[in-house]
């Protein structure tokens, strides 16, 4: 990939990432810690490529081990935050925090 | 490949990145945030599904498939048994699976490099070793801190000169992996690169308290996050890219702010270390007596109180005694009693989750103070009734200088004209500080589980009519 263009894509990703959690309050810092977490589970689409691509036993091997943490990271990470935020869902119907 | 599946793989993959982005805007506000995650979730999968198709993939469908059922269901279950008390400790573990996987995918990267498949330009495997670097740390990091926090290793672990041997072991980690950039991956020089990299990590980890663990967790998310995102430059899926950075920048936010609360700077969580301390204060600050109350004395010294301030703690969260909490604090507040609640920035092991057990048991939000609001109420307070928090109400924060929490913010329950300290048994806390509060001439000890104490409180409140 162009250099150029993966660094702009960092960029951007970079500021979008600050941005997005910038007002995120306080009580909700270990749901969206554990909903990061989630997300990186993408990781498991690169597994599968390698994977995908692996010829000889140690490729295969580890190609193998790299799907098989990428998954554990989504599916996890998933029900860990799911699991949360079914919490708050009784908290939702209260009134309103202040601000 | 059909060209139809040329395009419905990169379109997957950008609808993903889209809704990734779309799930960890709605964390801002819980009414959203579940509906964010569910659409998160499906992008998930569709990407998942869509790269069996993905044009490098060639075989193996089988082992993927085994694979990703196998730690899925896994997971799934894990996640699901699992107490909402041991949750940070599995955001390690998932967390640290995809740091593994991240330094999987750069092995098999420079392996294909190795026997001449792949072509990489300079940059391309420059951003490689690196993603190996940080996802090894990330991987072996955390999984010491899951260990650290499921209690399979308390003692933060030190010898002599580990500062400068943890240095030694960075600079291998980083030789090895200037060696391969500039002499190309062997696999014995990959082995070495990977061990090291991942002994980084542990030694990283090892050293620092347990009471810490939650500022090490979400940096080495950030790490995880970081390692994904370069993966995704490597393997040109800019999904990756975009998902990985995105939560590698707001990681390091996060870490910063859960830093913050502690009142101590990254660098000092990383280096100065909790443990090292351990041994002196132990030792030191046992001085006096620790004196009991039962239920009924403390029952009726809340009930004829004009004010009480609950201070809930980790201990609560282990109890389930949000509920009970909740109604001693109608029954008092039915007689007239004010109560209110003070909850500490890192009170539990997860900040908000306080917050998110009280609001479940129905206790409004304006009952419930952040620690700058309160701690100047504490001396007109004629009860403070520490429930299962300990680290988080330490005077020693303030007044003991050589106490590895020396400086850090706390609630100043000490100052308050009666404490009631509600506590499990006479250990020291997560941290394995000892607490001074213990010892004070206006602290009582009510032991027992939060729950049952809580019991015994409304029996003897309603007892005295």
């Amino acid at each position: 990939m162009e250099g150029w263009i993966a660094l702009y894509i960092f960029m951007l990703a970079a500021f979008t990432g600050i941005e997005v959690i910038r007002r995120v309050p306080a009580i909700l810092h270990t749901p969206l810690m554990s909903g990061s977490n989630f997300i990186h589970g993408i990781v498991v689409v690169g597994g599968m490529v390698v994977l995908g691509m692996a010829d000889t036993t140690a490729e295969i091997v580890v190609g193998f081990i790299a799907v098989f943490l990428g998954a554990g990271n989504a599916v996890g990470g998933y029900v860990v935050t799911e699991r949360m935020l079914e919490m708050f869902k009784s908290s939702g119907t209260k009134p309103e925090k202040k601000d | 490949m059909m060209p139809a599946l040329d395009f419905l793989v990169p379109a997957v993959y950008f609808a993903a990145a889209v809704m990734f982005i779309y799930g960890l805007k709605g964390m801002s506000s819980p009414v959203t945030a579940r509906s964010g995650m569910i659409w998160a979730g499906v992008a998930m999968l569709l990407a998942v599904l869509v790269t069996f198709f993905h044009p490098k993939v060639e075989g193996n469908y089988l082992l993927m498939i085994i694979a990703l059922v196998s730690a899925s269901a896994v997971a799934w279950w894990w996640a699901r048994i699992v107490a909402m008390t041991d949750m940070p400790q599995m955001i390690a573990l998932y967390n640290g699976m995809g740091g593994g996987s991240a330094a999987a995918i750069a092995a098999v990267e420079l392996l294909k490099l190795h026997s001449g498949q792949v072509q990489m330009v300079p940059t391309t495997l420059l951003v490689a070793c690196f993603g190996a670097i940080i996802g090894s740390i990330a991987f072996s990091g955390s999984m010491v801190a899951y260990a650290k926090l499921q209690g399979w290793m308390r003692k933060s672990w030190r010898f002599p000169g580990q500062q400068a041997f943890n240095l030694l072991v960075f600079a291998a980690t980083i030789g090895l992996g200037v060696w391969i950039f500039i002499d190309g991956p062997t696999p014995t020089l990959l082995l070495l690169f990977f061990m090291a990299s991942l002994l980084a990590g542990i030694l990283l980890t090892v050293p620092i308290g347990g009471a810490d663990m939650p500022v090490v967790i979400s940096l080495y998310n950030a790490l995880t996050g970081l390692a994904v995102g370069f993966k995704g430059y490597v393997l040109e899926i800019p999904a990756l890219m975009i998902a990985g950075i995105v939560v590698g920048a707001a990681g390091t936010v996060l870490t910063q702010l859960m830093a913050k609360a502690m009142n101590r700077s990254l660098t000092n969580v990383l280096f100065a270390g909790f443990g090292k301390a351990d041994e002196d204060a132990a030792a030191g600050a046992a001085s006096g007596e620790m004196r009991a109350i039962d239920a009924t004395d403390a029952a009726i010294q809340m009930a004829y109180a004009e004010k009480v301030i609950i201070v809930p703690g980790y201990g609560l969260a282990v109890a389930q005694a949000q509920h009970k909490i909740w109604e001693l604090t109608e029954l008092l507040t039915s007689r007239g009693v004010k109560v209110t609640f003070a909850i500490h920035p890192v009170a539990g092991r997860m900040p908000g989750h306080m917050n998110v057990l009280l609001a479940e048991a129905g206790v409004p939000y304006d009952l419930i103070y952040d620690l700058e609001d309160i701690n100047a109420q504490f001396p007109t307070t004629d009860v403070a009734l520490v429930i299962g928090a300990n680290d988080v109400v330490n005077p020693a924060a303030r007044k003991d200088s050589s106490s590895p929490i020396f400086g850090m913010p706390i609630l100043d329950v000490d100052r308050s004209r009666n404490c009631i300290v509600v506590k499990r048994g006479k250990g020291t806390g997560f941290s394995g500080i000892e607490n001074l509060l213990f010892f004070e001439d206006n602290t009582r000890m009510l032991y027992g589980d939060a729950q049952k104490v809580a019991q015994a409180l409304i029996a003897g409140i309603k007892s005295l009519g």
